[in-house]
């Protein structure tokens, strides 16, 4: 891949999202590829949310919520650790690898674990090279624009 | 209710791949509850779908999905009417009594099944349905203190239980329960042990797939001249 893939981050509001602001506050490196939506819990996000974002072009889509036992909802950040093994599964029925999604744990409190998440998902997703799915870069772009403007309306309190 | 769940996506997409206009059709009653075609399923498997096709060169191929209140009933599939004609194929959510209502609907339009109709069951425990009617045709559930050994045994032993029932499960699987276990746990609480003493009369399978597809006709509810077809 000549350039760097594109990976979306679904953040959970209460961590990931905060942990997020923290790596930038401190001025911590990582990739700039990847794009932050925040949702208010993972236990939020669909898996047609996440099918929608391969079916735009994006490369890649880590989830990133609370540790496990650490859920403001009290168990979002599981529902969603099953909606991605299904999601994954039926990735794999497809033809897209699997290992374009994953999901990580991680508190407000690490920032430093934030930039390696996505370090981590980077060098996992480069290597697969670009998504077979992206038809042009301006409908991924305005896809991803879209699926911003949906979640921070879900945060809101919306749908 | 009808339990279902969905094909695996490769085997839905070779089903339509050599269409133009595919429309996916949710059903929103019995394959709502289980998860397997109501409206989130039916948006999950056009996603799946589009993608899939793409894979396969068939980019061109236009996915749409819509969900209806209920595919087995022609008053309500009234609504697809002016937009199937748009389409050269659907693609049904629907259980088998879904995809051939469908059918028999629209017949210049292709009808396929997008689920694998499984069972009359009941949700057991989140994400877990269990069989428990055959629809026989002959319910005897009266005799057997509300448990079917037509659909729960695993030989359909109406006189019953056989030589392999174990700790109350059955010795096809550890994790099926011997039915003939649980109608005498329910007999004895009950108080009604002695009941299973009498020999029970073997079954009158007439009633079931017996003679083709069976109808249930009321003629106090049939509108003149729209009575049951021929």
């Amino acid at each position: 891949m000549t350039r760097q893939p594109v990976i979306l981050a679904f953040c959970c509001h209460y961590c990931a999202y905060a942990a997020a602001d923290m790596a930038g506050s401190m001025r911590l490196q990582y990739p700039s590829n990847v794009r932050v939506l925040r949702f208010p819990c993972t236990g939020k996000i669909e898996e047609n949310y996440l099918l929608a974002a391969f079916e735009k072009g994006v490369d890649g889509v880590l989830v990133a919520g609370c540790l496990e036992g650490g859920c403001h909802f009290l168990e979002g950040n599981l529902r969603a650790r099953k909606r991605i093994q299904r999601v994954k599964q039926i990735l794999a029925e497809i033809g897209i690898e699997p290992e374009r999604l994953e999901m990580f744990n991680l508190s407000s409190a690490e920032g430093p674990r934030f930039a390696e998440i996505v370090k981590e998902m980077n060098d996992r997703v480069a290597p697969l090279g670009a998504s077979p799915l992206r038809t042009s870069e301006t409908r991924m772009e305005n896809g991803i624009a879209e699926m911003a403007v949906q979640a921070e309306k879900a945060v809101q309190g919306g749908n | 209710m009808i339990v279902a769940d969905r094909k695996k996506i490769p085997e839905i997409r070779d089903m339509v791949k050599d269409h133009n206009r595919v429309l996916v059709v949710g059903c929103g009653t019995c394959v709502t509850v289980c998860l397997a075609g109501g409206e989130r399923e039916t948006g999950i498997i056009g996603s799946a779908l589009r993608m899939s096709l793409k894979l396969a060169g068939r980019e061109s191929v236009v996915v749409h999905e819509c969900t209806i209140e209920r595919q087995c009933e022609d008053a309500f599939i009234d609504v697809l009417s002016q937009r199937v004609g748009d389409y050269d194929a659907v693609l049904s959510l629907g259980c088998g009594a879904g995809v051939q209502a469908l059918a028999e609907r629209f017949p210049k339009t292709a009808v396929y099944p997008g689920l694998n109709t499984q069972f009359m069951g009941i949700l057991e425990s989140q994400g877990v349905w269990a069989e428990k009617c055959a629809g026989c045709g002959n319910c005897r559930l009266g005799q057997y203190f509300g448990i079917c050994p037509i659909t729960r045994c695993s030989k359909r032993q109406l006189n019953g239980p056989c030589g392999s029932s174990r700790n109350g499960k059955c010795e096809v699987s550890d994790e099926t329960d011997c039915a003939w276990q649980l109608i005498y746990d329910r007999a004895k609480s009950l108080d009604k042990v002695s009941m299973l003493e009498s020999l029970a009369v073997p079954q009158d399978w007439s009633t079931s797939n017996d003679g083709g597809a069976r109808k249930v006709v009321r003629e106090d509810q049939c509108i003149a001249g729209m009575g049951p077809k021929a």
